[in-house]
């Protein structure tokens, strides 16, 4: 079974589903969906088999595969693994059927046609995975890029009132990046040939060259610009709070749990083993921008009064934390990073998820407009505690397993800012439980608030509880339904691994540890303990 | 008495075709009964194309100087040839589309009729069909694949010419919008015969300095020092006649108002072709000529180049109408080609050559296709091509709004195109001959022409329908196949680009 190739399965399953939805005719729209779930569970289900196949004391890099692609230009059509692609793999198997299910009436009744919302969905999945999995530069680069499309169309069609807008602003920003890492990618093409006669992509070759540090220095510029776009950093951030808020919820999920940590993957897998020397040189400045992010984004995400964007926020502050662990340079910081990224998937992804469907409810997105609503809707209110908790990294939930590796990793190295990092857990606990607090307790108000019909309202949650009155004639009360099935279904996986990651991350730092601790070996950076 | 010259006809066949085919459409014109030309004379103008595509595949590996010297058929030459009969033919068959405009062809039917006239008004509904059009179109194919091939500077000057002229004609010959495609026809025609004073003038310096119009005997005198103060303004000459036919900024100012008012399916032909056949002219030029003394040339075009990138990509987003912004997007992509210019390289050591003529390729496909889908949408008055008539068509035409997508994200040099293997090809190439800052400016302008072809998808998705808008006409035969070709070939030359890239790897050589 290991000669399968698993890795080139799980992009071209999603990109043949992608077809075929779009191929459905217009009025199949449940017949799409089905698919689409159909599809994103097998991709699931290879992603599950790829890490059994995988050994985590084996090499490096396992399952590759490798066919000549472009020979003029030495690249390959080249995949293969290590844990931290590996994990980041399984994330992406895990969060997308989520996203079809919660997302399964999102494009309902809209003008456009609902078979294309999925078949964007699956052709993302094909693009997010091949961006993880190919081991040549120039494929990864090309995957980097055309990840842009689908997203792009996913949020200018099926996004919020000022959906153009930020489509325009994520493309720009994200083509601009991305440009100007195609001049680094060139860069290092040349290098390469310049150092063994004949120019390569091939990762494994181009981590074994030797750059002098001046040329480093600029070619690390190239890539380092383009990932913190995506990642994002402060001050190139601007871009994602409203991506985040006017995305349709499904998209937000995939474009901060999964899209914007291919930046940080890729500090991890190319800035840090491609130019060791200009890592260590730039480090500094990055730790700068990570601390700054980290405390900034957490004051602006307070201040929000959109739920979508407060998200946004809040990840941009824990991307600060991821990018501290990549640039403190130790096996522990590095690791909790890497375990942060996913961690963070899940728990953004939930939040993300909750406020989508208590925004599908009220119909409005600001915090000011909901109040009361654990009352009537108590899953929805538990979902959106462990969601909030997870977020702020309270023991017991996963991230704060990672933050918790982050800070101690990074503590030796860097004292300085990561004492100043351990203020945004603080800010952390103040954005997420003022928005829990604001929409689910407190009395009941907003936009859910509706005048009592003459009878008692049908149904669960409705009924006697009316006869606590709290305003005057006309009796008004808060209508709202709790978490249906499908929705339960949606939540319930993800606050299960968020659990489970909090008291057992074990078998996901198994995996990642060695990629970590061969990642710093190609820097030659001193790594500390790796006994963990 | 005279000798007959030394001719190699086999090398020639694929003019030979062409030219062929262009003589035989004037007498068709003359003795064919009206009612059957129009087929007649596309068959006839398919069969000269692609049998000179056919023709230039027989003749692969071929590298002879012939014709005593005044025409080199090498790899550039035949790959560049079988790019300009491949292109030159899908461009036929977008003037041979019958089933879009009410009136049968989108060309006039007699262009000497002052536009606004009674007679005007009267021709204007007569379903007569004009079929001129078809000898001047394979008459400037033929120009511009004996522009590629030329050794000799007074042989590429004549094939300027024969392959402008047509050219000037053509453009006026719009059914509708009489007075704006009749501007045009002067403006090119004005401004291309100031340009041909540039090259001609640049020849007699040249001429003067070394001797001798041959390419060869011109570099002898140039060496590695220049050859002197006179060869190095004729060859700044020479460059500018040509820049002017490549529109190149800053000599590109009639490429907007031309590329408007021409007939589309001229535009797409003067876009892909012309494009092809000038920067083959200016290759040739370069790397035969001047190749030794690579500082005598390099300064201009790095110039041209960035100034070119700028313009278009800068200029490019005040455009309001889309036949405008693709002439903008044409003159921004000509100061990328520039980039693979420069990449030539001493001595064209460099991968310069082959990643110019890839990029001649895919940028030639793509920019007909998207003039090709510009042909479809309509409203009572032709064409609708102000960018406002364009709003929510991907809701209302999706197919056509996902081809002319494609289209924009391969002009934007989005991965899995076309284009973006080309941009690579160029930029790579630049880049290995330290341009790098050449390389960044470009990638800059990249960005910001993106920006342009972004806001059409923008308006054709994310914008709702206007009221009234145009309608999107059920295209023919003929454009179908263009569009379907074009479409295939975008995607090929982006996801499996390898054949191709080789191919022009292994054609990248001159003789001479």
């Amino acid at each position: 079974m290991s000669d399968f190739p698993w890795l080139l399965a799980m992009i071209a399953v999603p990109a043949i589903g992608a077809a075929v939805v779009a191929a459905l005719p217009r009025e199949r729209a449940l017949l799409a969906k089905q698919v689409a779930l159909g599809v994103s569970l097998v991709v699931l289900l290879l992603a599950v088999l790829t890490t059994l196949a995988f050994d985590a004391g084996g090499p490096r890099f396992q399952l590759t595969t490798s066919v000549p692609w472009i020979p003029d230009f030495g690249s390959d059509f080249a995949l293969g693994v290590d844990g931290i692609a590996l994990v980041m793999v399984l994330l992406i198997g895990v969060l997308v059927p989520l996203v079809v299910a919660a997302s399964w009436h999102e494009a309902d009744g809209g003008p456009r046609p609902v078979r294309v919302f999925f078949a964007w969905l699956l052709l993302l999945e094909a693009m997010m995975v091949g961006v993880f999995v190919a081991t040549d530069l120039l494929l990864f680069y090309v995957f980097f890029e055309a990840m842009l499309v689908p997203m792009y169309f996913l949020i200018g069609s099926f996004g919020g009132p000022r959906r153009q807008y930020a489509a325009v602003k994520f493309f720009v920003y994200s083509l601009v990046g991305g440009l100007v890492m195609l001049a680094s990618v060139i860069g290092v093409y040349v290098v390469s040939a310049g150092v063994l006669g004949e120019g390569t992509f091939a990762f494994d070759t181009l981590t074994r060259l030797d750059i002098d540090p001046d040329v480093q220095r600029l070619l690390f510029l190239g890539f380092f610009i383009a990932f913190a776009i995506k990642a994002p950093l402060v001050p190139l951030h601007t871009w994602l709070p409203d991506s985040g808020a006017e995305a349709p919820v499904g998209g937000a999920v995939l474009l901060v749990g999964v899209l914007d940590k291919v930046g940080t993957f890729g500090f991890i897998r190319y800035c840090l083993p491609l130019f060791p020397d200009a890592s260590r040189f730039y480090a500094p400045f990055v730790l700068v921008l990570a601390v700054v992010g980290i405390l900034y984004a957490a004051l602006l995400a307070m201040g929000q009064s959109d739920m979508k964007r407060l998200v946004s926020y809040t990840s941009i502050s824990h991307f600060g934390f991821i990018a501290l662990g990549i640039f403190a340079f130790t096996t522990e910081a590095g690791t909790g990073a890497v375990l942060y990224m996913v961690n963070h998937g899940l728990a953004t992804g939930l939040l993300f998820l909750v406020v989508g469907m208590l925004i599908a409810r009220g119909g409005s997105r600001r915090i000011a407009d909901y109040g009361g609503v654990a009352a009537k809707a108590p899953l929805l209110a538990g979902a959106f505690l462990v969601a909030g908790l997870a977020s702020l990294a309270l023991p017991g939930t996963g991230s704060f397993v990672s933050e918790f590796l982050v800070l101690i990793g990074s503590f030796p190295e860097r004292p300085v800012f990561t004492v100043l990092a351990t203020l945004g857990i603080i800010l952390a606990a103040l954005y997420v439980l003022l928005m829990y607090q604001r929409t689910m307790h407190g009395p009941a108000r907003g936009v859910l608030l509706q005048e009592d019909p003459a009878e008692p309202l049908p149904g669960a949650g409705g009924g006697g509880a009316t006869a606590t009155a709290t305003l005057p004639a006309p009796q008004r009360s808060l209508r709202v339904a709790d978490l249906g099935r499908r929705e339960i279904a949606v939540v319930a996986p993800l606050v299960a691994l968020i659990l489970v990651l909090g008291v057992y991350p074990q078998p996901l730092i198994d995996l990642i540890e060695p990629a970590v601790v061969a990642t710093l070996d190609d820097m030659g950076a001193a790594s500390g303990g790796t006994d963990r | 008495m005279i000798e007959a010259p030394d001719l190699s006809w086999a090398a020639l066949a694929p003019l030979l075709l062409v030219f062929g085919a262009a003589c035989a459409g004037i007498l068709v014109e003359a003795f064919v009964p009206r009612s059957v030309r129009h087929p007649v004379q596309v068959g006839l103008a398919l069969a000269g194309t692609v049998g000179a595509l056919a023709a230039t595949v027989l003749l692969a590996g071929t590298r002879e100087v012939t014709a005593v010297g005044a025409l080199a058929v090498d790899g550039a030459a035949l790959l560049l040839q079988a790019t300009i009969a491949g292109l030159g033919a899908l461009s036929l068959l977008l003037f041979a589309e019958r089933s879009l405009d009410p009136a049968r062809s989108a060309f006039v039917v007699s262009a000497a009729v002052p536009a606004g006239s009674p007679r005007d008004r009267e021709l204007a509904t007569v379903p007569r069909v004009q079929t001129e059009v078809y000898p001047l179109a394979t008459f400037a194919i033929g120009g511009m694949m004996l522009f590629v091939a030329a050794n000799d500077l007074l042989v590429m000057f004549v094939a300027l010419e024969v392959l402008s002229l047509p050219l000037y004609l053509l453009s006026g010959m719009a059914r509708r919008r009489r007075l704006l495609s009749q501007e045009a026809a002067v403006k090119y025609f004005l401004l291309g015969a100031f340009a041909s004073a540039f090259f001609l003038y640049g020849l007699a310096l040249v001429y003067g300095a070394a001797g001798s119009v041959r390419l060869s005997e011109v570099r002898a005198a140039v060496g590695t020092d220049g050859g002197g103060v006179l060869l190095v303004l004729g060859l700044a000459l020479l460059v500018v006649g040509l820049l002017f036919k490549a529109s190149v900024a800053p000599f590109h100012t009639w490429t907007p108002d031309v590329y408007q008012g021409a007939p589309t399916a001229v535009t797409a032909f003067m876009a892909a072709c012309t494009k092809v056949a000038a920067f083959g002219a200016i290759l040739r030029l370069l790397y035969v000529a001047f190749g030794t003394a690579e500082w005598t040339w390099r300064p201009l075009v790095y110039a041209a180049a960035i100034a070119s990138m700028v313009v278009g990509a800068v200029l490019g987003l005040t455009q309001t109408d889309l036949k405008r912004m693709l002439a903008y997007s044409s003159v921004a992509h000509a100061g990328f080609l520039l980039t693979g210019v420069i990449g030539l390289g001493a001595a064209g050591t460099g991968s310069g050559l082959a990643a110019t003529m890839f990029y001649l390729l895919a940028y030639g496909i793509t920019t007909l296709g998207a003039f090709a889908v510009l042909t479809l949408v309509r409203d009572g008055d032709g064409e609708a091509s102000h960018l406002s008539q364009w709003a929510g068509l991907g809701a209302r035409s999706p197919i056509t709004a996902a081809v002319m997508t494609l289209f924009l994200l391969a002009l934007a040099g989005i991965p899995l195109t076309a284009g973006f293997t080309g941009k690579f090809a160029v930029f790579r190439a630049a880049i290995e001959q330290g341009a790098w800052p050449l390389a960044v400016v470009a990638l800059l302008a990249s960005a910001v022409a993106a920006f342009f072809y972004l806001r059409v998808v923008v308006l054709m998705y994310f914008s709702e329908p206007v009221a009234d808008g145009p309608t999107v006409g059920v295209p023919g035969v003929p454009t179908t196949l263009v569009l379907a070709v074009t479409a295939a070939a975008t995607l090929a030359l982006g996801i499996v680009p390898g054949a191709v890239l080789d191919l022009a790897g292994r054609a990248a050589i001159f003789v001479g």
